[in-house]
């Protein structure tokens, strides 16, 4: 597979009369070609800034991007005609209908017309596509933005946070979209904090953090990356929890006691729990691995999971060293 | 030439560009109603009626001079004056053209009106220049242009251009009725006479002046709002022009009793631009003559000066706003 889309050492950072802030630390990202490729990030981290900045929108201090093999923002105008995006939150203008928003991107960028009515029917607005578009709800919004990304039919289609706004059934379409899309040959960049969706339609995965990679890999390479092998133990009676904990230290295992049950891992085999606790008389209830999930993996890599009592800050999350996962330019 | 078509669509379909010029066209209507009814015909009748209304009133008048006078000389110490010394009134007072009804001599008039169509084409033109690029921006249509033609320099500059084409099309239907009208205004409740083709070709030029002007304000208003990402910038700007350099650098001139102030604000420059010269008296000054007596300096501005800071004008706004778009990050 060829890459179709590859960043190396971005750095962006901004400056205003407050001071400068590093919103690009130095970012790698490589995507493969006909992959569904998911862009994870916490609020703040350079997930917006990298898309604006592969765009042509905003400048960077340094680095390279290319997008189908040509340098960009160099590139830019000549690989612009096979790539659809949305950036953010979908704007138009609130005046005109989908179709004459459509329309008039269509006659801007020289495609046919004919493909307006297309990626309506596509993306299910083909009955509202006179209406205005102030009248839409935020979901048809989001529709209308991924039509405009798809009128060009590209190769590459970015897509920032598509799934906003839309409703479950939305969510679901949108899912099959994509999918849809990948197959025919489409190479799809998506962006979202729904980390269940991205597990379930992405082949492979970047996750940023501060302006640097944290983690990139196919979604089963970075969950492997990252798993561990708890086992969650519940006994008959919770009374029993600090006993058991004990016990099971002395055959070498690390034991969290939770409020009703107990995490315990650095154990080759589960039985071997069982066989620990029975001897002490205590029997076991529950006997369960516990799988890691993308969600965990986020968490733990940007260091963003909510703690008690404290209130996160939207900067406030990992700084990780960039980690030079499955390489950075041309690997 | 796809671009610059939908550009041209996008700005005609806009709800605000039809409405704006739906408005200029029936307020430009109404003067012409207005001056219809206005005016009148010269026919022998109204001659002879404008004479005998003189007559009448000078008559009247001689009656109350013998009136005055009889009471005088009844009683000449009650008299503020001597009896031979009152008023007699002369033929000369009472004219019969003071009581000819208002008449539109295309010749002597039509000159202020090209102005006062220059001045409403002109208004329109830098709202709808503002509006055009300013809700662009401000909507996010401007980001999903660039998405689609990430070409700064090309987008913004052939948004501009399908701006001015727009504006000198509309000026040049609306000069061409607008000069027909009031000939057909003349022809029925005035005089064409005079109008050699001289005078015609003078107010073909003065119309192409006032196209310049459209095109002009077109153009500053279109540059302000893109500079400010705004509409609002551009309005706020030309109020802020007038209460500046109006009403304030105006009033401190004045106290700081500069020669020539009305060189340093805009209305001069327009009325020079549109009349082919103005003469400035500073009548401060003298410059004494054996034969005119105390003559005060004068400082005439032609249209050549006053297309130059025009286009100074033009130049920096514009040249500003595409520096900007060139360079700035687009968030």
């Amino acid at each position: 597979m060829s890459a179709v889309l590859e960043i190396a050492g971005l750095q962006k950072t901004y400056r205003s009369r407050k001071g400068s802030r590093k919103a690009l630390d130095g970012f790698d990202m490589v995507v493969e070609s006909g992959q569904v490729h998911g862009f994870l990030g916490p609020n703040g981290s350079g997930k917006t800034t990298t898309l604006r900045t592969l765009l042509g929108l905003i400048k960077p201090n340094g680095g390279r991007m290319t997008i189908l093999g040509r340098e960009v923002p160099q590139a830019l105008p000549e690989v612009a005609g096979s790539v659809g995006a949305i950036v953010e939150s979908p704007q138009f203008f609130g005046n005109f209908s989908a179709h004459d928003t459509l329309s008039l991107l269509a006659d801007a960028g020289g495609v046919d017309q004919a493909r307006v009515f297309e990626v309506l029917e596509l993306v299910g607005l083909r009955d509202r596509a006179k209406d205005r578009v102030k009248t839409y709800s935020l979901g048809m919004k989001q529709r209308l933005a991924v039509a405009s990304a798809l009128l060009k039919n590209p190769t590459l289609l970015i897509l920032d946070e598509p799934a906003n706004g839309l409703d479950p059934g939305g969510i679901r379409e949108m899912r099959t979209l994509m999918r849809n899309l990948a197959e025919s040959g489409m190479t799809v960049v998506l962006s979202s904090h729904i980390l269940g969706e991205i597990q379930l339609i992405c082949d492979s995965v970047t996750i940023i953090s501060a302006g640097r990679r944290v983690a990139a890999g196919s979604v089963a390479e970075v969950l492997a990356r990252h798993a561990t092998s708890s086992v969650r133990v519940r006994v008959e009676a919770v009374t029993e929890l600090s006993a058991s904990a004990g016990a099971l230290r002395e055959i070498g295992a690390q034991v969290v006691i939770e409020p009703d049950h107990l995490m315990v891992s650095g154990i080759a085999q589960p039985s071997a729990i069982t066989r620990a606790l029975a001897a002490r008389g205590v029997y076991v209830s529950e006997l369960a691995p516990v799988s890691v999930d993308l969600e965990s993996v986020f968490l733990e890599l940007t260091g963003t999971a909510p703690v008690a009592g404290e209130h996160r800050q939207v900067d406030q999350s990992a700084m990780v060293p960039a980690a030079p996962v499955n390489g950075g330019w041309g690997q | 030439m796809s671009l610059y078509k939908a550009e041209t669509r996008r700005l005609t379909k806009r709800r605000f560009t039809r409405f704006f010029v739906l408005g200029t066209v029936l307020l430009l209507a109404a003067i012409v109603a207005g001056m219809f009814f206005s005016n009148q015909q010269v026919t022998p009748e109204t001659r002879a009626s404008a004479a005998a209304a003189a007559e009448a009133e000078y008559q009247e008048a001689l009656r109350y001079a013998a009136e005055e006078k009889t009471r005088c000389e009844a009683a000449p110490t009650a008299s503020p004056q001597p009896c031979d010394q009152l008023y007699q009134p002369s033929r000369d007072d009472y004219q019969a053209q003071w009581h000819m009804p208002a008449t539109f001599d295309f010749r002597e008039q039509f000159g202020a009106m090209v102005t006062t169509l220059a001045a409403l084409l002109a208004v329109m033109a830098f709202v709808i220049g503002a509006s055009f690029v300013g809700a662009e921006w401000h909507s996010g249509g401007m980001m999903n242009l660039l998405l689609w033609r990430p070409q700064r320099l090309k987008v913004l500059g052939t948004k501009l251009g399908a701006l001015l084409v727009a504006l000198t099309a509309l000026t040049v239907l609306v000069s061409a009725a607008w000069t027909g009208l009031f000939a057909l205004v003349a022809s029925m409740r005035g005089t064409l006479d005079g109008m050699t083709s001289g005078a015609w070709q003078s107010y073909a030029l003065m119309e192409l002046r006032g196209l310049g002007l459209v095109v002009f304000a077109g153009a500053i208003g279109f540059g302000l709002a893109s500079l400010g990402r705004h509409t609002a910038m551009a309005l706020g700007a030309a109020l802020g022009a007038v209460i500046v350099f109006q009403f304030g650098l105006g009033t401190v001139l004045a106290l700081a009793k500069v020669k020539f102030l009305e060189a340093y604000l805009v209305p001069v420059w327009t009325q020079a631009w549109m009349d082919k010269s103005v003469e400035i008296t500073d009548y401060d000054s003298c410059n004494y003559s054996g034969t005119e007596g105390c003559v005060p300096d004068t400082l005439t501005i032609t249209w050549p000066m006053a297309g130059g800071v025009l286009v100074a004008v033009l130049v920096l706004i514009v040249g500003a706003s595409m520096w900007t778009m060139r360079s700035r990050d687009i968030t």
